[in-house]
């Protein structure tokens, strides 16, 4: 019997023959020749987040950052960003006059629950976006999901190069930085700090973001002639890194790279510091531990112990432009502290979402896809900004920072040491740490 | 009909009726009602429903009929995903090879794994399938990663070979998983019925399908001299052994069916979803299947479907639940009140689904320790009390002493 229901005539049929109350059944709900066409007058925008596991602070103030989007995207609050926004299409009505609603999920950091989280959201909620994520692996796992099921995926925080690189997708978009534009911007600040002549130890997140990073330091340190002793993958789900700090102590090296992030980051890190590792002397120079990827919660998280470890980041509270000092009063009105890099990203995402639906007339996928395609905007807290049509990856100027040795207060623990232009982290589409991968093309979902 | 007798084909009837029409009883409210939020007749969800009952009724053989607790069963899960999304990488997007071969694999592993943890009974086997499962969960994370991809997961993309197949659709995407040529796996009708909409989606019928042959396989092997003998090891081994029977070949034979159940769910989740990651043999995964076993009623034929939906169903749905919709649903309280209760409800829902749920398997291990079934069982008496108390209980397994 289950067969008979899966053609369009023989379900006409049965409807016919059911009689009345039963209207034309419709094909993967595609009215309006896309995927979760919205039919009322409201349009329903999925938040995937890590709420368990070791990104769930990331994931809490991603959520934070979503809800002040849609609030302003419906003409509450003060409007953050989309006053300085360069863009002037949105004017606090919805997108396209629909009233924005939105449902949550929780990714748990796995791939396997993200996927079935977003699922629901796109086969129950009806939602025509999935944004967020707190972990590379879930990225790319969700944006291929919605690749294929014809949904768009604005991703939140997610730092590996394979999530533009060979995992990209035409139905997605990362406004965050990479791995790649991290190395490329704290590596001539390395050297000016600690010379040509060093010993690296790798701590990798033994997954796509953990080897993508790994490959991006290791290459551009190696390229000013750091040496690399050993790189260790620890697993992303570990709580005590004790077992992973001990050995490097006797491995010759006098650079410790943690590429961590998160709970995974602070517990490395105060591990380290428990170790004395900071106040070794190996090979005549002082021994430097380096976190690649830095965020303020991290900072926070790890205490003390981030003092002087420098870092990059895609975006701090405490820059002085126009745009960033609207999101942050207006993130802090609400909330009552400043916002993270992770709902920076997220907020940014929203509205970068909403305001190409306005644009495209539509909230068909391929509609938005064109739209956004090679963007150039600014006013949104990182200077002028590309979506790069090649491979949906926003090119913007990085900040390098570094852990404050006198806070102020409890949130402003890193200071701002050098904001890289843009020019220097670019790349070529098909630079072969990005290579392997195809954008495809966009799908409606119907 | 099938050599059932009659008790069980009621069983497998209501088993078939529920599965065929989850569609409508899953989707009990209409649509944009508050109660919407706890509909869960939509595709993934019942696909989990099905193919997680496919799960908790392999192990419950092993489980319920041996007493030999496995806490290692979500390896057989994984490996059979691994092997189902490595046949879409290499042959074809067709699903039955895909199942077959997961089938086989979990087979031959738990073969393997079995053949080494039978020969210790009790806490020592589990501990052993315990080990077994974390190491192989820790083989696929970090040591097999050209196989397993890892952390990440094994995905499909558009260079597989799929010899038998195409390496990309036309407008150059990953084709998706079908049944045959067009029948894809992720179609689904939906039925606007007045405000109800109801999904009809061709990977659960498969799913759901495969069900039912599971279940009915699983009450023939219950009703078998083959059954028999895996209650006679639970209920004493040492007699047994004793008698110059030798026990090892059935609690082997046990564990390799049990596996292979596992294989085909596993199969089953990569054919609705090709993706593999190692998390689906974490401990915590083979904590799980133990949680549905026990949850609705160990050595009962329907209980572990209704423990999986039961699980499944507050990890979807619960989970989903967040203050927004809460503060909708208070709405018409005053401010106050509704804020009050908002905060009183915030630690059960959203990412305190955990919570929820362990209040909730404590309250039925201690007031029913038979599961749900007993639950449905004492109803049913209420209901029907003094007519026929002699009455049996028809799936419950009554240890052979």
């Amino acid at each position: 019997m289950s067969n008979s229901n899966f053609t369009r005539r023989g379900a006409l049929k049965a409807g016919a023959l059911a009689g009345a109350g039963l209207s034309l059944p419709t094909l993967l709900r595609a009215d309006g020749g896309y995927m979760n066409a919205p039919t009322g007058s409201s349009v329903t925008l999925g938040f995937n987040v890590p709420q368990t596991g070791p990104y769930a602070d990331e994931g809490a103030d991603e959520l934070r950052a979503f809800e002040l989007a849609v609030e302003h995207l419906n003409g509450g609050g003060d409007g953050g960003m989309m006053n300085t926004f360069s863009s002037k299409e949105l004017t606090g009505n919805g997108i396209l006059g629909k009233k924005v609603e939105y449902v949550t999920g929780d990714t748990q950091t796995k791939s396997d629950a993200a996927r079935a989280s977003a699922k629901s959201m796109i086969e129950k909620d009806g939602a025509v976006m999935i944004s967020g994520g707190s972990s590379s692996g879930v990225a790319v796992a969700v944006q291929g999901l919605c690749q294929e099921a014809g949904i768009i995926f604005m991703a939140g925080l997610t730092h590996s190069n394979d999530t533009t690189g060979k995992d990209k997708k035409a139905n997605g978009f990362r406004h965050f930085f990479n791995g790649y534009m991290s190395a490329a911007a704290l590596a001539p600040v390395l050297k000016n700090l600690y010379g040509t002549d060093r010993n690296a130890y790798h701590l990798t997140a033994d997954y796509t973001w953990g080897w993508t990073q790994e490959e991006s330091i290791a290459a551009a340190t190696e390229a000013m002639g750091w040496n690399t002793v050993n790189k260790v993958r620890t697993p992303l789900a570990a709580t005590d890194f004790s077992s992973y700090i001990a050995p490097v102590l006797n491995s010759g090296a006098d650079v410790l790279v943690l590429n961590h992030y998160g709970g995974n980051m602070v517990n490395s890190l105060t591990n380290a510091v428990q170790f004395g590792l900071r106040d070794k002397m190996v090979n005549g120079k002082n021994f430097e531990i380096v976190v690649p990827l830095y965020s303020r919660l991290m900072a926070k998280g790890a205490g003390a112990n981030v003092k002087g470890i420098h870092g990059s980041t895609n975006w701090h509270w405490s820059l002085q432009d126009d745009a960033s000092k609207a999101f942050v009063k207006s993130f802090g009105t609400k909330y009552g502290f400043p916002p993270s890099q992770a709902a920076h990203t997220c907020y940014v995402q929203t509205l970068l979402y909403a305001d190409a639906a306005q644009r495209a007339g539509t909230f068909n996928p391929c509609g938005i896809v064109e739209a956004l395609e090679g963007f150039e905007f600014d006013g949104l807290g990182n200077g002028p900004t590309l979506y790069r049509a090649d491979d949906h990856q926003c090119f913007k100027d990085v900040l390098v920072v570094r852990g404050k040795e006198n806070p102020t207060s409890e949130f402003d623990l890193l200071e701002v040491v050098e904001v890289t232009p843009r020019a220097q982290v670019e790349y070529a589409p098909d630079h072969p740490m990005f290579a392997g991968g195809a954008l495809g093309s966009c799908n409606p979902g119907a | 009909m099938f050599g059932l007798n009659q008790k069980d084909k009621s069983t497998l009837i209501v088993v078939a009726a529920l599965t065929l029409l989850a569609p409508f009883i899953l989707n009990p409210f209409p649509e944009g009602s508050a109660l919407a939020q706890f509909n869960a007749g939509y595709p993934d969800l019942m696909q989990r429903f099905v193919i997680f009952g496919i799960f908790a009724i392999g192990f419950n053989i092993l489980f319920g009929l041996t007493g030999y607790l496995s806490f290692g069963h979500a390896a057989f899960l994984g490996v059979g995903s691994y092997s189902a999304v490595w046949m879409f990488k290499l042959v074809g997007m067709n699903v039955l090879p895909a199942i077959t071969l997961s089938v086989i694999v979990a087979g031959l592993f738990a073969l393997l794994i079995g053949f080494v943890s039978l020969r210790r009974s009790g806490i020592y086997f589990s501990i052993l399938t315990l080990a077994f499962a974390q190491m192989s969960f820790n083989l696929a994370y970090s040591v097999l990663t050209p196989i397993t991809n890892g952390e990440t997961g094994l995905q499909l993309t558009l260079n597989d070979p799929r010899v038998l197949g195409q390496s990309a659709t036309a407008d150059g995407s990953i084709p998706v998983t079908n049944l045959l040529p067009g029948l894809e796996m992720r179609s689904t009708y939906v039925l606007d019925a007045g405000p109800w909409l109801f999904q009809f989606n061709l990977g659960y019928y498969l799913c759901a399908l495969l069900l039912l042959v599971a279940f009915y396989v699983s009450i023939r092997i219950f009703r078998s001299p083959f059954g028999m003998m895996l209650r006679a090891v639970k209920s004493n081994q040492q007699r047994m052994n004793y008698t110059g029977l030798n026990t090892r070949p059935y609690t082997l034979a046990a564990f390799v069916i049990s596996g292979m159940y596992a294989g085909l769910a596993g199969g089953l989740m990569a054919s609705m979803d090709p993706l593999a990651g190692a998390e689906r043999m974490q401990w915590t995964a083979s904590g799980e299947v133990v949680l549905m076993t026990i949850l609705g009623g160990a050595g009962t034929l329907i209980g572990p479907v209704l423990g999986a939906g039961f699980i499944k169903y507050f990890e979807n749905i619960f989970s989903k639940i967040n203050d927004n919709v809460l503060h909708g649903w208070f709405a018409i309280l005053p401010d106050g009140i509704e804020d009050f209760l908002v905060f009183v409800v915030h630690p059960f829902i959203g990412k305190g689904w955990h919570l929820t749920l362990g209040i909730l398997f404590m309250l039925v291990v201690i007031y029913l320790p038979g599961g749900l079934v007993e639950g449905g069982q004492r109803i049913g008496k209420y209901f029907k009390r003094g007519s026929d108390d002699a009455q049996s209980n028809d799936a419950s397994t009554k240890p052979a002493e």
